[in-house]
């Protein structure tokens, strides 16, 4: 049997006196990709951040005793107004010698070490970030998807990535988005958000167009029309 | 020793201590300059006035009448970020009015221009003394919460979730502020306070790639321009604490036309 890495129960987190998540129920085991689903301001960074412990909440959340998570965020607005490089951000966290390691990982060159962080794409620091988030040798990775702002190409790569990386690493994934292709294509376990939980379970098995509907309303023609790259497995090698 | 033997000393005095008042703000300034908060010395300057005003009467030193004030300051933005989501515009606003308003009920109007601009051409050697020991305690501490700073101002939520504990990361940091800003008094008065942290730190952005540059040059612009200004002031008289701001901003200028 695998072993559970996540049990969340009855979970309900307020802020500013609105309620963001309610009553929501679900496990992770090992090795599971998990998408949280949902249009925006449904609460998926909410729920993201209140498990890694960053959010005041009520209800349980367990975590394996021996996990290590890596957080990716979806974005750090105020990173470039502070002059610094690749390596110096690594370093705030870790050592040279696994961040070279790292780095080349997620396939950069070591020369991207004395880079400004201002002066690289949004899909390299990205990137950079799914990197950071994997120094310090993590079981457990948090991604919150970027809404706007990756250059063209770059959230395919991403996921390929992501991909590669669950696979070689072992890693267990949570991962928010909005993006319907990414949850079949990548993924083996969903829960849909819309403040209160719409569904869970396999992905193909439970988003019907029914529940699809319930999740996005009106939105739903727009996900599934305009966001249909093809991610294949044949490109992560 | 002759007159002139202790014109050189007491320039060697002002020299020392304006330096390393300078340069530690420098230094100090790129961890506020990248928190958004550069502007906070402004209130705490100003909010020092009544204790200047105090020193100034009986006769203590500045930064010692500077102090108690600047905790009370500090503590006001710990309690109106806890307490209130006013920004921090609102906070400089109050501040600023009432350091000046109650400094000018007692301040005796002809050491006025002390209080405001501040006047380091008289330290004394116990006074330099303790400003150098001060300010190698400022470097050391600031070096040591630099990169977990860094990652704080960069995103609290990674630094959340990387188990840091900002609160008290915060709170040293804030203390390391109030210090400077009463060290920073003296030099160039309640009225100036910003700009010692502020100035250098931005100028040094203007033309820094990383973190390694961005906190050198703000520490060595920190440390020339009081250098400069109280050389200045020995040949033209004119009051030092304005000189070394005005140095500041020229190198400032000259950073925006260098800029990277």
């Amino acid at each position: 049997m695998k072993k559970v890495v996540l049990k969340v129960k009855n979970l309900n987190v307020k802020l500013d006196n609105e309620e963001i998540i309610k009553n929501l129920s679900f496990e992770v085991e090992e090795g599971d990709v998990l998408t949280i689903l949902g249009p925006n301001g449904a609460g998926k960074t909410v729920l993201l951040k209140t498990l890694l412990g960053i959010l005041p909440y009520k209800g349980k959340i367990e975590w394996q005793k021996d996990v290590r998570i890596g957080y990716v965020p979806q974005r750090l607005p105020f990173i470039k107004d502070i002059p610094m490089s690749v390596e110096e951000f690594f370093l705030l966290k870790t050592a040279l010698k696994e961040t070279k390691e790292i780095l080349k990982l997620v396939g950069f060159e070591e020369d991207i070490l004395n880079k400004k962080l201002g002066e690289l794409s949004s899909g390299q620091f990205q990137r950079i970030l799914v990197a950071w988030a994997l120094t310090k040798d993590p079981n457990v990775l948090l991604f919150d998807e970027p809404t706007t702002g990756i250059d063209i190409g770059g959230e395919k790569t991403i996921y390929s990535l992501l991909s590669k990386l669950k696979e070689e690493k072992n890693l267990t994934i949570l991962l928010v988005t909005h993006d319907l292709s990414v949850v079949f294509k990548f993924s083996n376990f969903v829960v849909c958000l819309n403040k209160c939980p719409i569904c869970q379970g396999v992905p193909k098995e439970v988003l019907t167009p029914q529940i699809l509907y319930k999740l996005y309303k009106e939105e739903v023609k727009f996900y599934s029309h305009h966001k249909h790259y093809s991610w294949e497995k044949e490109e992560i090698k | 020793m002759g007159k002139g033997g202790d014109k050189m000393n007491q320039l060697l005095l002002s020299l020392i201590t304006g330096i390393f008042i300078g340069a530690a703000s420098g230094y100090l300034g790129t961890l506020m300059l990248s928190k958004r908060m550069a502007l906070t010395a402004g209130p705490l300057g100003h909010l020092t006035l009544p204790g200047i005003a105090l020193a100034l009467i009986y006769g203590f030193d500045v930064s010692l009448g500077a102090f108690p004030f600047v905790i009370l300051g500090i503590l006001l933005i710990w309690i109106f970020e806890i307490k209130t989501k006013l920004p921090m515009e609102a906070l400089t606003a109050i501040v600023f009015a009432l350091g000046v308003a109650i400094a000018f009920l007692f301040l005796p109007i002809e050491q006025a221009e002390v209080a405001l601009v501040g006047d380091i051409t008289k330290v004394g050697v116990y006074e330099t003394t303790i400003t150098v020991v001060l300010c190698l305690l400022i470097f050391f501490i600031i070096k040591k919460i630099y990169p977990k700073m860094v990652l704080i101002n960069v995103s609290e939520d990674l630094a959340k979730a990387d188990k840091i504990n900002i609160k008290k990361y915060n709170l040293i940091y804030l203390l390391t502020i109030a210090i400077i800003v009463a060290l920073g008094v003296k030099m160039v008065g309640g009225l100036l306070t910003a700009a010692l942290v502020a100035i250098p730190a931005s100028a040094s952005r203007n033309l820094s790639k990383n973190l390694s540059q961005y906190t050198f040059l703000a520490t060595f612009f920190g440390a020339i321009s009081p250098s400069l200004g109280i050389l200045i002031f020995k040949f033209t008289n004119f009051p030092a604490g304005p000189l070394i701001i005005i140095i500041n901003a020229l190198i400032f200028l000259i950073s925006v036309v260098f800029k990277r």
